[in-house]
């Protein structure tokens, strides 16, 4: 026999689908801006690995000749990320929440056992609460690059009212570079997300959207190991 | 979930096909608008654009827009119209009149709003010592707007950007005297303000305490620009 039990609170569930939307709208607003002045790359020298972005990407998500559109977007949606992950914020402090989130002493080490199995490198994965040492890294990592991205955002928002920040991050073309792969980072993390959410399968899925998971009466049940 | 998702594209759906005013839908340009009184709440005089060094100036400088800066223009008889608010009377402004306020220089940085950056060195008159001298009673108008002589290129600019310290009337950039493409006889350099704001060969400056239109603002960007 199985029984459901509560894995997500409704307030972290609502958060995760809110910023669903909003960091997509964001990063697509971003590229519309960025695709103006778009002189990122991977490379050395005189040598181009890869350049942000070749033209069957802007073509491909029509992108090119949208600056204002963009602007306008990113300036006006920039409210709602801000107010989402303040709140956020806010509830993992107040909840008692971040126990689950924030990294603790064994983290890294289980993040490396974690990641091992994951590659299929190692047999056993480590015990683990809500989330593994893997995890709690990565949505760590999230919530300091939001702030990373809100930080490097006002700098080149405002860099002559808000001179001293854009100095401190190194001028305003480097906060528009840092901005900019912060941007990456975010793109990196959800594509292993989704990778791992297919990966972890549907149960898993649906506690994320309902809130519970099914879990064998003879297993240690998810509230015991919190 | 599935009604909160339907919602949040609803109201997307609805955010975007609301009437369009100056190529942004309203409510949109409304929250540009609010925007803007967040950053004149914290805009200062004291709050100065970065200054850099001799030595960081660009060698090459990036010609940006040619709007308003057709042949058809004869810089020996260039004269500056000006436009008081209120019942201040119009009146004209010679170069010679110009370069005899204070002359400031400053190498600052120029943003484009397609995000990249240029660092020139800039000399000129200060706007604001301008309008003490030459039209003292629009220091109190709310806005200034300016326009190229064949009235193709304009801005709009709120009084405390177009006051501040580092807002120049320039005739000089880079030590030499401003060449026709880059705005000559006289231009603005407003470091804040984005790059669009910075109009070149002024023919006019209007002093208002209505909203001057903008060329940009008219095509889908925000009005106020503001760094």
């Amino acid at each position: 026999m199985s029984h459901l039990e509560e894995k997500h609170p409704l307030a972290i569930r609502w958060f995760h689908w809110i910023s669903f939307p909003l960091l997509f709208l964001m990063i697509w607003s971003g590229l519309l801006v960025y695709w103006a002045n778009d002189i990122y790359r991977v490379g050395w020298g005189e040598t181009t690995l890869f350049r942000f972005f070749p033209d069957w990407f802007y073509q491909g998500l029509h992108i090119p000749q949208r600056l204002a559109e963009g602007m306008a977007l990113h300036f006006f949606f920039m409210w709602l990320f801000v107010a989402n992950g303040v709140a956020y914020v806010l509830f993992l402090a107040f909840s008692g929440e971040w126990r689950h989130v924030l990294p603790d002493r064994d983290s890294i080490r289980d993040a490396l056992l974690v990641t091992l199995h994951d590659l299929h490198l190692r047999k056993d994965a480590p015990p683990q609460g809500l989330y593994n040492g893997a995890q709690r890294i990565a949505y760590t990592a999230v919530i300091v690059m939001a702030m990373g991205s809100v930080i490097t955002g006002l700098a080149i928002y405002k860099p002559a009212q808000l001179s001293w920040l854009a100095r401190l991050l190194g001028g305003y073309p480097m906060a528009r570079w840092e901005h900019f792969w912060l941007m990456i980072g975010f793109v990196s993390f959800f594509a292993i997300h989704v990778m791992q959410v297919i990966r972890a399968g549907w149960d898993n899925f649906r506690s994320m959207v309902a809130g519970y998971s099914l879990v064998k009466d003879k297993e240690v049940g998810l509230e015991s190991q919190k | 979930m599935g009604a909160a998702a339907a919602a949040g594209y609803g109201g997307y759906a609805w955010l975007r096909s609301r009437p369009q005013q100056g190529g942004v839908e309203a409510p949109i340009r409304a929250v540009l608008r609010g925007n803007e009184r967040v950053a004149e709440a914290y805009f200062s005089d004291r709050h100065r654009s970065p200054a850099f060094a001799r030595s960081q100036v660009d060698a090459k400088t990036r010609k940006n827009g040619n709007v308003g800066l057709g042949d058809d223009f004869d810089p020996e008889r260039w004269i500056l119209n000006v436009l008081g608010s209120a019942h201040a009377d119009a009146i004209q402004v010679t170069m010679a009149q110009i370069r005899a306020l204070p002359r400031v220089e400053q190498i600052t940085q120029l943003n484009c709003i397609e995000g990249w950056t240029v660092i020139v060195q800039w000399a000129g008159a200060r706007f604001a010592d301008f309008t003490a001298k030459y039209a003292p009673r629009s220091l109190s108008a709310k806005y200034v707007g300016m326009q190229t002589p064949d009235e193709a290129y304009f801005v709009g600019l709120d009084s405390a950007s177009a006051l501040h310290p580092q807002t120049l009337l320039c005739y000089e950039m880079n030590g030499a005297d401003l060449t026709a493409a880059h705005g000559a006889p006289l231009r603005l350099v407003i470091p804040v303000k984005y790059g669009v704001k910075n109009l070149k060969r002024i023919g006019q400056i209007t002093y208002t305490n209505e909203r001057p239109e903008d060329y940009w603002a008219n095509e889908g960007y925000d009005w106020y620009a503001g760094l």
